[in-house]
């Protein structure tokens, strides 16, 4: 049977991505970013997961003004990194797992959850990011990923209790696959940031330790949270950590940090990282 | 199973209008700056990147935008874009294209120099203290 055995978190800022594509990662700068990302690569390559099930948001890149979905499992064999403006980043192209992908569909839809299913998707920092930090600059990503796209940029995006109730769908799902899969769930986006208005660069780093903590301490009361709660207190683009409660979501009650790192800034961006496993 | 009271959609609108230095990308945004967000999506091919390079205005001209959103393309005015009904995403298309990067583009839209928003940035960002809520003024 799959399990999901992990839940890792991590802000997917573009910069982080550039400066290693770049060549930039060993700047005084850069350096604090990525140091708190050893310990979780020397993890990952223990833990081998086999599929990454990654939540993350599009930014107009696969999808634009025409078709704004609000869950979107991408089902394809493959995802190619998206050109956002400058090119393509140098990264493999994202393998996908199309068998358990198109399951979760099947089993969200039939547990309520109306997802969107796509088959043809260029994924951008978002999700390219995220793997990079955690996997490095390989020829090829160690494992599958299935990107599970959340719209949060046109109002509004779906609740944080929706998120967490999508994360608990996706567990049941991933725990009725036949074949022995070691399966993890990140959850990508956040910390606080503003990138737009007169209130851009916006951090509020008493709010980000209290979310990182309230993930294993009070996860209630980021379920609960409103969208203006994230607005006023996180900066526009800290709606974002809405996608972290469909990786808690589906870790169950109980869970236990092995690792954080908090780090501001990264261009306009508090890094926020956490890496939880499910305690029964 | 859910807690959540019932959310006021009235209520929750109003609210994303209370927040000082904001536009939350409402529906209404949506649907103002549709061709705006449709124009800077057209920016992600290298082809039409190059088109617009060579003559922005003729290539906007192409697109049924308002007179406001092909100004404030034209002069990088983000937060005039903005008022417009564009997307920050969306934006970003263009400051891309003109090899500019996001914090150079936020930084834009605060009044401050670009040093001056990087060292803001360095110190720790933007402190959330008076940015809460334009009535409560918290």
């Amino acid at each position: 049977m799959a399990k999901i055995t992990a839940g890792v978190t991590t802000s997917h800022v573009p910069a982080i991505g550039a400066a290693l594509d770049n060549g930039k990662s060993g700047e005084d700068y850069w350096k604090p970013v990525f140091a708190g990302y050893e310990w979780t690569k020397a993890w990952e390559k223990a833990q081998k997961p086999d599929v990454v099930i990654l939540v993350f948001n599009d930014h107009a890149s696969a999808f634009d003004m025409n078709i704004i979905p609000t869950f979107a499992i991408g089902c394809a064999e493959e995802f190619n990194p998206a050109d956002e403006g400058w090119g393509p980043r140098p990264v493999p192209v994202v393998k996908g797992h199309p068998d358990l992908a198109w399951h979760i569909a099947q089993s969200c839809i039939l547990d309520e959850f109306d997802m969107t299913m796509i088959n043809q998707m260029d994924v951008d920092h978002g999700l390219t990011v995220p793997l990079s930090v955690m996997f490095g600059q390989p020829q090829e990503w160690p494992c599958k990923v299935i990107p599970l796209a959340v719209n949060v940029v046109t109002y509004p995006p779906p609740t944080g209790n929706r998120c967490w109730m999508l994360g608990e769908a996706i567990a049941r799902a991933v725990e009725s696959f036949p074949e022995d899969l070691n399966v993890q769930i990140w959850g990508t986006g956040g910390m606080s940031h503003q990138l737009q208005g007169p209130r851009a660069g916006l951090i509020n780093k008493e709010f980000d330790t209290a979310f990182l903590d309230d993930l294993t301490r009070n996860p209630e009361r980021l379920r609960h949270m409103q969208h203006i709660e994230y607005l006023r207190e996180s900066g526009s683009e800290g709606i974002e950590l809405v996608m972290w409660l469909i990786m808690r979501g589906a870790l169950g009650p109980k869970v236990k940090e092995l690792h954080r790192h908090y780090h501001v800034p990264a261009s306009n961006t508090a890094v926020g990282h956490i890496v939880l496993v499910p305690e029964a | 199973m859910s807690t959540t009271p019932r959310i006021n959609i009235h209520e929750y609108l109003a609210e994303l209008e209370d927040i000082p230095g904001t536009r939350v990308f409402t529906t209404q945004r949506a649907r103002k700056g549709y061709w705006l967000n449709q124009f800077c999506m057209s920016l992600m091919k290298a082809e039409n990147r190059d088109e617009f390079r060579k003559d922005e205005r003729a290539y906007l001209d192409k697109w049924p935008m308002t007179e406001a959103q092909k100004q404030a393309v034209l002069k990088r005015d983000f937060n005039a874009a903005m008022d417009e009904g564009g997307n920050i995403y969306f934006l970003a298309k263009i400051f891309s294209t003109d090899g500019k990067s996001f914090q150079y583009a936020a930084g834009s839209m605060t009044g401050m120099t670009q040093e001056e928003y990087a060292q803001m940035m360095l110190k720790g960002g933007r402190s959330p203290e008076g940015q809460r809520s334009k009535k409560e003024g918290r």
